[in-house]
């Protein structure tokens, strides 16, 4: 057969099956962007709190999750998780069986590694605001609250975003792991037809240029961003 | 009229009033429930591994997870070590005004830096695989034919385009004022570089080495997919021998001793090396 | 063993009976975890079905007990944690019967049984089969296999190589990287039979060691779901008998692969 028959879309291409792994990888990493930032978000506040017991805490949950190989928390939490659930359940004296799926798995993993990097990246952001700037909204009468969503927050997130961008473009990398766990991303559906056709190059050689172009996008839209959140200060 | 008053003595030294007592905010419940909640963990961590002891499977499986670690961590350091003696030349042209160096130079740390390095391994173990007879002509099969040496090229050039990152970063970050102090002074643009510019980029990029160390000693986790039993490789063995669950945990406790040790040393060594710089 | 057999058949039929009883009106669900590479017993076409000897037996046995299957796929290394944790219920994959996955899992009785062999390339001046011919050779077997396991033990002079599914086997012997491979006899032939197994050749085949390579391939299940193994068997018997397995064997192979 030839390359086009291979990587055509029907039955007798392998088109279809990749572009599926594609959709996978796409929709995990996106899925995976919201929580791991909400996480991460909270790991920076605990870090930078005036309670010690919270600034231990978050500093145990980054060095576990930056310290495990990636692969092994995918592990860890896909065979895991699913086992202690369970366990706990029929502690419970519950008896159905609670099912993990690759992709929840994944979205768990992938997110509690990007969090913990996250938070470090919040931290930085966290102090290069000025502390004159909490100092002005608490002088306005803003609560707490309203001084961290309407002066920090703006500020927070332009100052963090070329270091969120680093981070979803690892994000995006990282995903390939989770074809080790089976599901059906990129890297495994172009292994599947990679195996099957035997013709190894071709088809890890368009996992590769895949996530290329998946990186040139995103490089695409994160320039658009940045440009967004700097239309201000072009001006001065 | 009154008598003046007359001290009849000092006042004793009193203890210092009784700290107020610490509210139970919110943040204060969070931190203690989060950091009980480690402590659960941590107890449960270890009540498990001592159920799970297994002296057969210790004697069995742990020195091949020794191994396994062995190769892992040579693995690593021979990547590291050829990867940055590497990334020199391509840093340099990717500085270099020339804009076909600088261009061959971009596209290769582009497409290593934008891809995954599992994607990168397959290519370079199996996708090369399909050109045996190509490669015999040239002579190069017999390297390309050993999964260690595909592991070894294929981590080093990975390594190498993030090192070459790390060494731009920390040329570009010295002063453009540090080069013509150098060049006011009479000495050569390599003169320069060795004298002035490199001991400066090399504290900048001190930390930027240690976190690439870290990064490849756990992404290199994946090199069992290619044949290579590293320590995660010789765990799923074992796990898919014995089922049991402990062994991954060992794993977790093996790779995240490996980071905290490396990651100390390198705060050891940058509080030395910075000395200078703390006012 | 005749009174045992008698006996199993009378409680499975009973549990069938009362099986089908309970699932009147909607049938059972049955999830089957399988690998989907390991051909001709189990593997993925191009449009992404599962087709094989394992996936027809596992329908036959299904549409015995009336049960509604789906299978889902799980790589080799995984499936018997995938098993436990309860992504799927039974485990249709060619799995061999052995003490070792024993320890963990039930098994049915064997649906087929087969040795295994061991194939080198075409030019391979390895003389044969034995522990000292392939002394020093690289040999190339699937990872958590009752293969690899033999390799590890019987033929320990050799370097054992491990891959996560045999078509990377297959990739690297016939890229040379490998000197031979160790599978099952038919995995092997069948793959001979292709353009792809042009490279190789069958060497011998090896006498099976029953603490390795057990007694043949079962259906795995969670322990302790009693019920389910006693449909299985009373099926796996029930195919046997009205020819419904023949009829499989047939479609596959000009030889009888369920073994003495």
């Amino acid at each position: 057969m030839d390359w086009q028959t291979l990587i055509s879309f029907g039955d007798q291409g392998w088109g279809d099956e990749i572009a599926r792994g594609v959709f996978i990888t796409v929709t995990l990493a996106l899925a995976t962007l919201p929580l791991g930032l909400l996480i991460g978000f909270f790991i920076a506040l605990a870090k930078q709190s005036e309670e010690r017991t919270l600034r231990i805490a978050a500093d145990v949950y980054t060095t576990i999750f930056r310290g495990l190989p990636e692969l092994l928390t995918l592990f860890i939490v896909f065979y895991g998780m699913q086992i202690g659930i369970q366990n706990a359940l029929r502690a419970l004296g519950f008896e159905t069986g609670i099912e993990i799926n690759a992709f929840a798995a994944g979205m768990v993993a992938l997110a509690l590694v990007f969090s913990s990097y996250a938070s470090e990246v919040f931290m930085s952001a966290f102090k290069a605001i000025p502390k004159g700037q909490y100092e002005g909204g608490h002088a306005l009468g803003l609560s707490d609250g309203q001084t961290m969503r309407t002066i920090i927050a703006p500020q927070l997130i332009r100052i963090a975003l070329p270091g969120l961008a680093n981070l979803w473009m690892i994000l995006l990398k990282d995903t390939a792991l989770v074809s080790a766990i089976g599901l059906s991303d990129i890297v495994r559906q172009t292994g599947i037809a990679a195996r099957v056709t035997k013709e190894a190059f071709l088809f890890y050689g368009i996992a590769f240029i895949l996530f290329l172009v998946l990186a040139l996008l995103s490089s695409i839209v994160i320039n658009r961003i940045e440009a967004y959140g700097e239309r201000s200060e072009a001006v001065r | 009229m009154s008598e003046a008053t007359v001290t009849s003595g000092l006042v004793e030294a009193q203890a210092p009033p009784p700290a107020l007592p610490k509210p139970w905010t919110v943040t204060r419940i969070a931190g203690h429930a989060l950091i009980a909640f480690w402590l659960f963990c941590a107890v449960m961590l270890v009540w498990y591994l001592i159920a799970a002891w297994d002296p057969a499977k210790v004697s069995r499986y742990g020195p091949r997870f020794l191994e396994g670690l062995g190769v892992t961590l040579t693995l690593v350091a021979i990547s590291i070590i050829i990867g940055a003696i590497l990334s020199l030349p391509v840093a340099f042209a990717r500085m270099s005004k020339n804009p076909v160096l600088s261009g061959i130079s971009f596209g290769y740390v582009y497409l290593f830096r934008g891809t995954p390095l599992l994607a990168q391994l397959f290519l370079i173990y199996y996708g090369l695989g399909s050109f045996r007879q190509e490669l015999e002509t040239i002579g190069l099969w017999v390297f390309f034919r050993d999964a260690w040496n595909c592991a070894i090229f294929a981590f080093t050039l990975n390594t190498a385009a993030y090192q070459a990152e790390i060494v731009r970063g920390a040329v570009q970050s010295v002063p453009k004022g540090q080069w013509e102090g150098g060049s006011a002074l009479g000495l050569t643009r390599p003169q320069t570089f060795g004298k002035i510019i490199a001991p400066q980029a090399l504290v900048v990029a001190l930390r930027p080495y240690g976190n690439e160390i870290i990064l490849m000693i756990k992404g290199s986790a994946i090199v069992a997919l290619i044949t290579v039993f590293d320590l995660m490789g010789e765990t799923r063995r074992a796990f898919s021998r014995t089922f049991d669950f402990q062994t991954y945990i060992w794993a977790a406790i093996f790779y995240l001793i490996i980071v905290e040790v490396l990651r100390n040393v390198w705060a050891w060594l940058e509080k030395r090396l910075t000395k200078h710089l703390v006012r | 063993m005749k009174l045992a057999k008698t006996l199993l058949a009378a409680t499975a039929a009973i549990a069938l009976s009362m099986g089908a009883a309970a699932a009147d009106g909607h049938s059972m669900k049955i999830k089957i975890g399988t690998e989907g590479a390991y051909p001709p017993f189990n593997n993925l076409e191009a449009d992404g079905s599962l087709v094989g000897f394992d996936i027809d037996i596992a329908n036959a046995l299904c549409e015995e007990m009336k049960a509604d299957c789906e299978f889902v796929t799980s790589d080799w290394d995984g499936i018997i944690p995938a098993l436990l944790a309860g992504k799927f219920d039974a485990i249709i994959a060619s799995m061999s019967i052995t003490e070792e996955r024993l320890e963990v899992v039930d098994f049915t009785s064997k649906y087929y049984n087969t040795p295994p062999a061991i194939a080198v390339p075409k030019d391979s001046d390895i003389a044969e089969a034995t522990d000292a011919a392939l002394a020093g050779k690289a040999i190339g077997a699937q990872s958590s296999t009752t293969h690899s396991n033999y390799a590890e033990e019987k033929l320990s002079s050799a370097s054992l190589t491990l891959y996560p599914t045999p078509d990377e086997y297959k990739l690297d012997i016939a890229n040379g990287r490998i000197d031979a491979v160790i599978d099952d006899v038919v995995v092997l032939s069948e793959w001979l039979e292709t353009e792809d197994g042009a490279c190789c050749k069958i060497l011998g085949t090896l006498t099976p060691d029953p603490v390795i390579n057990g007694e043949g391939a079962g259906i795995a299940i969670r322990k302790g779901e009693d019920e389910l193994k006693a449909k299985f068997n009373a099926a796996i018997e029930a195919i046997r008998a009205n020819g419904t397995y023949d009829t499989i064997n047939a479609k596959y192979f000009d030889f009888d692969v369920y073994g003495g």
